[in-house]
Formats: structure tokens, sequence, C-alpha cells
């Protein structure tokens, strides 16, 4: 048997407590090598679009986004957080519909599993800088 | 100036989990992504199912938790290949862990790898490590109002396993109502009602560990991904 340990988790050093910071360091990963490649010495905005599907909290993404860019090309700037609703389509009458709560129940034929057609984003969108 | 990026925050996982995709269907191994709530049997469950299948099927497991090899320990005593992953504080495995850990397998040699995830019902759901099953396990202890607390897992689940049934009469758990909110949830997906400690439900639950190593159900086993 082997015991891996001190893992690198998407660029972090395995220390994030909740996947929020693992997730915000990919993000800042991603913007500065682009910053870097674009020859933008520093980042006033970053737009990120969450899908309502994931459930991440706009604090918590925030709280890790102020922690994490200290000291990169990002620090100091603004992170703006569009959610995407989700959106479903049931599978046996193709009514397009929002859930109400947790189930993905049709509300015309009442048919579970409706097909998950927009919410599950997670990506950032551009960002702003000089 | 605005630069647009339009990339995916779990994009390098993602194509991690697209390279240990490839890897196992190379060895043809079946690979099932076992998450549940920490201490809700996943080990236990584990240890019993080595045991039923040994001579049918050669198993191996890959287990994370934030610390400690205790649970891989437990594990070999059984008599399969074990390899811990210590993630140190992170609440989920991420497909380059796993990877990671493979190296330390011999998978020419296995049917069936376990990836026993950080025991969490929903960060580890976010995050594909290339397995062909998501497995989620409930326990009686745990209460039988968690799939409507924390749909995700259940949603994307082939199969639930619910645990620790021979508690049912010291609870008020609900089994018939849990089943059929689950079933509301996800109703794509197989039950099996087991206790570890009796042995019930578990001959079901590696007959068709069985069929699933044997190439079957290879279907997309996310009910709903965009």
């Amino acid at each position: 048997m082997r015991l891996w340990g001190d893992i690198a988790v998407n660029g972090c050093n395995g220390r994030a407590a909740v996947h929020e910071l693992s997730l915000i360091q990919s993000l800042i990963n991603m913007v500065v090598k682009s910053a870097i490649e674009n020859n933008i010495k520093k980042v006033t905005k970053v737009q990120l679009v969450v899908g309502e599907y994931h459930g991440v909290l706009p604090e918590s993404l925030e709280f890790a986004f102020g922690i994490l860019t200290e000291g990169t090309v990002c620090a100091g700037s603004e992170l703006a957080i569009e959610k995407s609703a989700l959106l479903l389509k049931c599978r046996k009458c193709a009514h397009e519909f929002h859930p109400d709560g947790y189930l993905y129940t049709c509300p015309i034929c009442t048919a579970v599993n409706a097909e998950l057609v927009k919410g599950r984003e997670l990506y950032v969108h551009y960002y702003e800088g000089e | 100036m605005k630069i647009i990026v339009g990339q995916d925050l779990l994009s390098a996982n993602a194509s991690q989990a697209g390279e240990n995709r490839v890897l196992f269907k190379n060895h043809r191994l079946a690979v099932i992504n076992l998450i549940s709530a920490p201490g809700s049997g996943k080990t236990a469950l584990l240890e019993k199912t080595a045991s039923l299948l040994k001579g049918k099927l050669k198993l191996g497991v890959v287990v994370g938790d934030l610390y400690t090899a205790r649970d891989a320990e437990r594990i070999e005593r059984a008599g399969v290949t074990a390899v811990q992953i210590n993630t140190e504080g992170v609440c989920h495995l991420t497909a380059d862990m796993v990877a990671r850990a493979l190296q330390e397998v011999s998978l020419d040699q296995l049917n069936l790898l376990f990836i026993e995830n950080v025991g969490n019902l929903v960060c580890p759901v976010s995050f594909d490590l290339g397995e062909r099953a998501k497995v989620a396990l409930l326990s009686v202890a745990e209460g039988s109002d968690k799939p409507a607390k924390y749909p995700g897992i259940f949603r994307e689940a082939m199969a639930t396993v619910i645990s620790k049934v021979d508690l049912l009469p010291y609870t008020d758990f609900d089994l018939p109502a849990c089943l059929e909110e689950i079933q509301q949830i996800n109703g794509n997906q197989q039950f099996f009602i087991t206790s570890a400690h009796s042995g019930q439900g578990l001959s079901q639950w590696c007959a068709w560990l069985e069929q699933l190593a044997a190439g079957k159900f290879n279907g997309n086993s996310i009910a709903s991904r965009s």
C-alpha cells in the first residue's frame, strides 16, 4: 500500500477546505496565463458565469477570490458573477420549464427526470485589464 | 481592454478525467466512483464486497480521505489492492489525484476498480474522475431526508445503495418514502437495500457489479448532462 499526501488540486497546494476555493484557483490560473499572453499588467474585472445547477454561493466565490488573487495580476479586481438559471426540458412532452425546488418534475405532465438544457455553466466569460 | 476567455473552470479536471476514461477503457476496467457522507459505511461495504467477489472478480480500491491510511489498511486486510490518497483538507477527489494514485496499481490485473471518494455528499459530485458509474451510498443512520437535502448525487448516480438496514427497527427512517423520493429525483437507477452487518442485499449488489464488470450498462450514467 502507498500513501499519497500533499497533492496539488487544480494548481493550489491542497490546502483549500471547500471546493469554491479550488474553482477560484483554477479561474485565477486561467486569467493569469491569459494576461501574460496578452501582455496585460493589471486585471480590473473578471466576469464569471455560474449555472444554478452547481449551487455555489456567490459570497464564498467572492471571499475566495479576494484571498487567492493577492499578489497576482488580478489583485484588487472585481469578480462579477453572472448567474445562469436552470432550464429543463421534459423528456415526455418536451415542455421547457424552470424547476420549483429540487425535483425535475414536469409541471404539465408530471414526468420526472427532465433533461437539463441550461444552467450547468461554470466558465470565465471575459476579463478586463490594461 | 476586454479579453474573451470562455473556458470552463472544470476544464483541467475534465481533460484529465477524459484521459483516465481512456486508460480504463484500454484495460477493460469497470470503475465506480463511490460517493456518500462520512460514516455511511463505504469501507464496510467494500470489505464485504471483496470477500463475496473473491475468486470471481479482481478488485482494486483507491481510497480518498483528508488524513490517515486507516481505510486502505482495512481494505487490504480484506485481500484487495488499495491505494490511499490523502487530500490534506480538500473535500473531494480530483481526476488528477486519481491519475497519480493509478500509477501504483497494476490495472491489467483488475476487473473492477472502486474509487472511494472523500466522505461528502456535495463537492465530489462536481468532479468527474473518469468513472463508468457513480454510486451513491446512504445509511439508515443518516435519515431518510437526505436525498431531498442533497439531490445532486442521487441525480447523477447509476445506483444507490441503502446501507445499515439492520438498524431500521431502531430509527424512524421511512424506507419506502426515501426510495420514492430518490426515484423522483432520478428514476433511471438501481437500488440495493443492504446491511454489511447481516449481509442482506449484498448478493444482488455483487451480481450487479459482475454485470457492470462484464461490460453491461455502458450508457451515460448521468441522467441530465447539458
